[in-house]
Order: structure tokens, then C-alpha cells, then sequence
């Protein structure tokens, strides 16, 4: 396929590998932050392709697994009520609250629907002028401009009977918090490509200043996270700590003016937000601003904050923060599967157990615990 | 690549979790269980079988094989059902009824049988125009005379407005297997070949597609087509070769697609499936509109292909033999049979990794057949 395939190819991919090899004279300890860059590596088994010196920690950014428990439970709750049409992102429908699943609840006969943008939500809510459309807003900044945008246009046409679960969370915050931690020991940082097409690369650029480390935003096809590696290792060989831009094809400096103003026109930061497995995080969520509260499922609903502590066997906040390895969970892989997720990790296919479990369970299991 | 493997514990601990016989939770059905993936098949294992066991069922073929008649020589007889509630009704390529047909044309074909005859059951939603009802029978019968079947039986039902969407249509078939085959999930050995017949995802992307949900348009179309005539050109083309039994497993990728039904065969057969990506036929529209879907072509339904396990020496002359059929022009190799590990499908990445193709755990994708 036509600008797909010019970044899968494997001979490209191979002199790559062998130039990183080449330049990494250190063990380094990289993190992927994005869940999106997570099930890249993996599908293709871009670890295959790395000098043993190299590990990729798998990061907190993909937002159906930090999204905590007692939010879940909350959007199960509204989707339950029987004026409410609810309407979500596909990945979030099998998530486990503390109880069940929007697939679940939508079994026991709550209309839970599908849709692809939060604009067919409002579709549904025009057509449905009887009924209460809730409308799961999940995601990092890549999603919130539509999001925010989808709630301008239902305040433009004054309708009344949508609203958004907001749940948006924001890098800049996650990326901070995980930095500060003490148990975290990095080298550097692949950055988020989507999120960056809306925020720029301007906001990591602390990253370097305050913590010394470089970070380098990163397509999503194989190619370029492999160029991203090349481009960290190249960094710290040559003693250098910089914020750089592999994804120049898509992301600008001072990202999407257009985007940004709809996020900041609609939601405003929350003082704290809770990310699960790395609890409670300053300015990390979004809400939307009071001048839009007739659109705030939370305000309509009113809803409770609801706080649900993980299940005890679950590591996730270890795994999210790169301190332990999926395989290390106890139970990863036989009480933790995809089909019986305990852990928010193993949800989604960009959770980081998810991915090692159907994607990488065969080599990286393998090689790495007979290594031990 | 094997020592490796059973090297480590904790590879082992979680593929005895992973085989572990299946058991249904939860207190309700959801649409995960009508996936074809592995919430189905704790469906059918951990509650089915629990209450309908019996040898025949519990091979969990796609069809039953059975004896009838006295004397030296029975009749071996195949049987299968199937239901369709596809959405929409009509797709580019074909219909519900003309699925049904051919869908239950090729769950008999699999076993090596002769497709005879057809029942029918449709259960129809109150309000269903009879025009449209005419067209869909008009297309039953064209896809009927085109397999070689008559349907002999039928039933029909009414239901309120508002119980059934527009018309859900079953049907079951009975063929008689007249060559000598042992075909089974069971059968496929280490030096196998896995042969495909053709490009995989066309079915289920068109379905996607249809839907209208993402306003795409393409020239993709249903594959839907009865392959009981190219499968007894493979049978017949292993008989003359060497013998027919070189054909060990065939199968159709229906629900659940090429790598949940690998699957099943790596289980059954308790071999490891390894295949390239790079030999995968995909057409370029599929695969576009799978990367916009956020689908995995490997996981998408087909509804005119299958897949056989069949021995090396054979390969090539079958695949040779494919090509000639209409329905077998891209016939393709796509991967081997390995001893180790067992119950695992691998797939050579065509960017140089290796990974596991793992049976999904429910389908994104309801009602696609």
C-alpha cells in the first residue's frame, strides 16, 4: 500500500538495526510512551531487530488502560439508566470495571453503541431527541480536539440531549509525574506521534532542560520507530540531550493552532485526576469548562467521584511505570489474559501485557525468562 | 527455535493456563460469544458440550461424519448447520440467502462430501418487504442450481416488529462423502504445507464497508462462493499424485478468519502453524480499508476460501492443480507445520520479527455472516 509500505520494509529495517547496533556502546533503558508505538513494537517484532542492550519499557499512554476503575464504574452506571443511549470508542466496550463491562451492561439491556467519532454521537443524539446520548470521551490530546469540538457544535445548535463523559487526559502531566518518580531509571523517551500532531514538540522540551534526558517524537509504522531509536542512541553517544522530531511528515513545531484552540475553548484542566496504576496526578485530566455544563454527563447525571483501589494480584502501576516487566505480574498470562483481563494492562491491544501476550508471548517470554 | 521454548517455565505455565479446558463465566451472553473467537469457544465447550456430549459432537468439526446402511460398504454421510443474520441483507458480491447456500455448501465440502441436499429456516421480522423476500429467494436459487444442491425442506416464522432485523435465515445440508478421506482439524502434521485459495478479508471488509458507518467506497466484493468442486479437484489431484489422504485438514476461514481457524487446527493437531507474512495474499483495497477499520486482515471473515493442510510433496501439484479452478486462480502456499510449540501459530513478520498469532478474544465485528 502506497506511503504504508515505504515504512514496513524489512531490508530498510535490518540496516537500521545494524547501525544501532553499532552506536550503542551502554546498556540503555528506553520507554515508548505511547500505547500506539507499544503495539507497533510488537506486532512486527521490532525487538527481534535490537542489540540485547536495548530495552524498551512500555509506557503509561494508552488511555483505556489508565483509565481508572471507579470512572468505569461511573460510565456503566449512566449507560444503565434507561433514558440513556451511551455511546464509546470500540476498545472501551470490554474493559472490566470493579464489576462488569459496557459489553456486559450493554448484554443486560443498556444501549451501548460503537461509533468511530464522537461526531456520530452527536448524530445519534439528533435522531434521538427523546433519549439522553452519553458520549465516553477518552483519550489524550489526539482525541479531545474532536471531542471538544463535537460539544461546539451541539452548543451551536443548542442540543439538548448530548453530553460527554469526559475522561481526557493530558502527556505533559503523565510524562512529569513518571520523570519525578523515583523508581523510574530512563535513558530516554520515544515520544508520542498523535498527540504531538496536536500539541507540537514544544511542551516535551523540559524534558531535556529539567531532566537531561532526550526525547524523540515518533511515527507509528515500524520504520520510524526504529529511526527514533537510531536518533535516541545517536543523542546519548554523542552526549547530547535535545527534544527531535522524527515524525516530520506529520508533526509541526507548534503542532495544531486550530486543535489546541478547540481544547482550550471546551475543557479546562482539572485540579487532579486519577491515571490507574500511577494514582493521582496535578492538571493531568480535562473537564469541560462551566460555560459547557449543560453538556457534562457528570453535572446532568450528577454524578459521584467513585475511587476503587486496583485488585491486590494486579501490577499494573509497576508495568506502566517500566519498573517491572508484564511477565514479572504473577499472574500474567494464567489468572491476567486478554479474556479475563485483571489488570487495565491486559485490556487493550495497546496495553502492555496485552501485547506481550499475543504478540510477544513466543520470543520475549522465552528468551528473556531463560535468561534469568 | 524449539529449545528455546520449552526452556521456560513460564512459558509453559501460561500456555497450560491457555489450554486449559474451557469453562463459561459470567452470567450472561454477550456478543463475544458469538465471535468465533475464544469466548465462543469457551461457549460451546464450557456449556454446549457440557449438556449435548456425544463422540460425534465433540470433535467439534464444522460438520458431523457418519455411517448409515448395512454391509461392507456404508454410505459416509456429512452434516452440518448454520445460521445467518448478516447486516446489511444485501452486500457488492451477494446476500444473506446466497451465503446461506454457499456457506453450508462448503461446511459440507470440507469434509470431502458431495453437497446434496438443503433445508431451510427463515425467521422473518414483521413489516419485510416481500420484494425484497423475492429477491433474496430468486438469489437462493441461482446460488442452489450453481452448487449442485436442492433445498428439500424448509420452515418459516413471523416475529413482532422489532424481534428479528428484517430476516435471519438457517440452514443445514447433508452430502455424502464418496472418496476415502480422513479430513480432520486433528490431522495436520509437522512438514506440512498450509495452503490458502485465495486472498483473504474480502468478505468481512465488504461487510464493514457496506455498513455505510465510515462512507467508504471500494470495489471490494464478497467472496462468497461454493467450493465443493475445487475440493474435489484438490482430492482428486492428491489421489492421482500420490494419494488422497496427502489431504489432511481443510477448512473454511469463515468468522474469526484465517487465524482463528489456524488456530483451531495448531490446537487440535497439537503442532505449531508457522506462516510468512509476506506470502499472505491480501488485495491492496483490503488491506487499505483494514488500516482505516483498525482491523487485522488475518482476523476478517471469508466466505469463499479455505484453507488446506496438506503433506510437502504434495504442495505444489495442488496448488497447480487450484489455480485451473475459478475459485482457486491465487492459490498460494503461506506456511508451514512445525512440531514446537504446540498450540501456537508464528508469523515470520515480512519486516524480520517473529509473533504470535493468537485467536481473538471476542470479535469487534458482530453479525458479519
Amino acid at each position: 500500500m502506497k506511503f504504508i509500505d515505504e515504512y514496513r520494509q524489512g531490508d530498510i529495517a535490518r540496516k537500521l538495526a545494524e547501525r544501532i547496533t553499532v552506536e550503542t556502546n551502554q546498556p540503555l533503558k528506553l520507554m515508548e510512551v505511547c500505547g500506539g508505538h507499544t503495539h507497533t513494537i510488537f506486532k512486527y517484532g521490532i525487538e527481534d531487530l535490537l542489540p540485547r542492550n536495548i530495552e524498551l519499557i512500555h509506557g503509561p499512554g494508552c488511555p483505556v488502560c489508565v483509565m481508572p476503575l471507579g470512572r468505569l464504574d461511573v460510565a456503566i452506571s449512566i449507560a444503565q439508566r434507561a433514558e440513556v443511549i451511551f455511546t464509546t470508542f470500540g476498545d472501551a466496550m470490554r474493559v472490566p470495571g470493579s464489576k462488569i463491562s459496557l459489553l456486559v451492561a450493554k448484554a443486560g439491556g443498556a444501549d451501548v453503541r460503537m461509533v468511530y467519532s464522537p461526531l456520530d454521537a452527536l448524530n445519534i443524539a439528533r435522531k434521538n431527541p427523546d433519549k439522553e446520548v452519553v458520549f465516553l470521551g477518552l483519550g489524550f490530546e489526539t482525541t479531545a480536539p474532536s471531542t471538544a469540538l463535537t460539544v461546539l457544535q451541539a452548543a451551536k445548535e443548542n442540543v439538548k440531549n448530548f453530553s460527554v463523559f469526559c475522561n481526557h487526559i493530558m502527556i505533559v502531566p503523565a510524562l512529569k509525574a513518571l520523570l519525578d518518580s523515583p523508581d523510574l531509571k530512563l535513558d530516554g523517551f520515544v515520544g508520542p506521534g498523535h498527540v504531538s500532531t496536536v500539541i507540537g514538540t514544544r511542551p516535551y522540551e523540559f524534558v531535556p532542560r529539567e531532566y537531561g534526558k532526550p526525547l524523540v517524537v515518533s511515527g507509528f509504522e515500524p520504520l520510524d520507530i526504529l529511526q527514533s531509536i537510531y536518533m535516541l542512541v545517536r543523542q546519548i553517544t554523542e552526549g547530547r540531550a535535545e527534544v527531535e522530531n522524527q515524525y516530520v511528515r506529520v508533526v509541526p513545531r507548534e503542532g495544531n493552532p486550530r486543535a489546541l484552540e478547540a481544547i482550550n475553548e471546551a475543557f479546562e484542566p482539572r485540579d487532579y485526576f486519577e491515571w490507574r496504576g500511577l494514582g493521582s496526578i496535578a492538571h493531568s485530566g480535562l473537564k469541560l469548562r462551566k460555560k459547557y455544563a449543560a453538556f457534562d454527563a457528570e453535572i446532568k447525571f450528577m454524578v459521584a467521584a467513585v475511587r476503587i483501589a486496583d485488585p491486590k494480584a494486579c501490577q499494573c502501576g509497576e508495568i506502566l511505570k517500566g519498573v517491572k516487566k508484564p511477565w514479572e505480574c504473577k499472574v500474567f498470562g494464567t489468572a491476567c489474559t486478554p479474556e479475563t483481563p485483571i489488570g487495565s494492562c491486559m485490556v487493550s491491544s495497546e496495553g502492555a501485557c496485552a501485547a506481550y501476550y499475543n504478540f510477544g508471548r513466543l520470543s520475549k517470554i522465552a528468551e528473556r525468562s531463560s535468561r534469568l | 527455535m524449539s529449545n528455546g521454548f520449552t526452556a521456560s517455565p513460564l512459558f509453559e505455565r501460561v500456555e497450560r493456563a491457555r489450554r486449559r479446558k474451557h469453562q463459561l463465566r459470567g452470567e450472561q451472553i454477550t456478543l463475544a460469544h458469538g465471535s468465533g473467537g475464544k469466548a465462543m469457544h469457551e461457549l460451546i465447550e464450557g456449556l454446549f458440550l457440557e449438556y449435548l456430549r456425544n463422540p460425534m459432537l465433540e470433535l467439534l468439526e464444522d460438520q458431523a461424519v457418519f455411517e448409515i446402511g448395512n454391509g461392507s460398504q456404508p454410505s459416509r454421510l456429512a452434516f452440518t448447520t448454520d445460521s445467518y443474520v448478516v447486516h446489511p441483507i444485501f452486500f457488492p458480491g451477494g446476500d444473506i440467502a446466497r451465503l446461506a447456500i454457499n456457506g453450508t455448501v462448503n461446511d459440507l465440502a470440507m469434509s470431502g462430501a458431495r453437497p446434496l441436499y438443503i433445508s431451510a429456516g427463515f425467521i422473518i421480522e414483521e413489516g419485510f418487504e416481500i420484494k425484497a423476500l423475492k429477491r433474496l429467494l430468486a438469489s437462493m436459487q441461482d446460488a442452489a442450481a450453481a452448487a449442485g444442491v436442492e433445498v428439500i425442506t424448509g420452515d418459516t416464522k413471523v416475529v413482532d416488529k422489532g424481534k428479528a432485523d428484517k430476516i435471519f435465515i438457517n440452514t443445514s445440508g447433508i452430502g455424502v462423502i464418496e472418496l476415502p478421506v480422513r479430513l480432520s482439524a486433528a490431522n495436520a502434521k509437522p512438514g506440512d504445507k498450509v495452503v490458502v485459495s485465495g486472498p483473504l478479508g474480502d468478505h468481512g471488509t465488504t461487510i464493514m464497508i457496506s455498513r455505510g458507518d465510515l462512507e467508504l467506497e471500494t470495489e471490494i466484493e464478497s467472496d462468497t462462493a461454493p467450493l465443493h468442486l475445487l475440493v474435489r479437484n484438490m482430492l482428486d489431484a492428491a489421489a492421482d499424485h500420490s494419494t488422497v489422504n496427502a489431504v489432511h485438514c481443510l477448512r473454511d476461514p469463515t468468522r474469526g478468519g484465517l487465524a482463528t481457524t489456524l488456530n483451531e487446527i495448531a490446537m487440535s493437531s497439537e503442532v505449531c502453524i508457522e506462516i510468512y507474512e509476506d506470502r499472505l495474499p491480501i488485495r491492496e483495497e483490503v488491506h487499505g480499508a483494514c488500516e482505516i477499520l483498525g482491523l487485522d486482515p488475518l482476523y476478517v471473515a471469508n466466505e469463499g476460501k479455505l484453507v488446506a493442510i496438506v503433506s510437502a510433496d504434495v504442495a505444489e501439484v495442488l496448488v497447480e492443480r487450484m489455480k485451473q479452478d475459478r475459485y482457486g486462480a491465487e492459490a498460494c502456499i503461506i506456511g508451514e507445520v512445525k512440531s514446537e510449540p504446540q498450540g501456537i501459530v508464528s508469523m515470520v513478520t515480512s519486516f524480520g520479527g517473529t509473533r504470535i498469532v493468537d485467536m481473538l478474544s471476542g470479535e469487534q465485528l458482530p453479525r458479519i455472516c
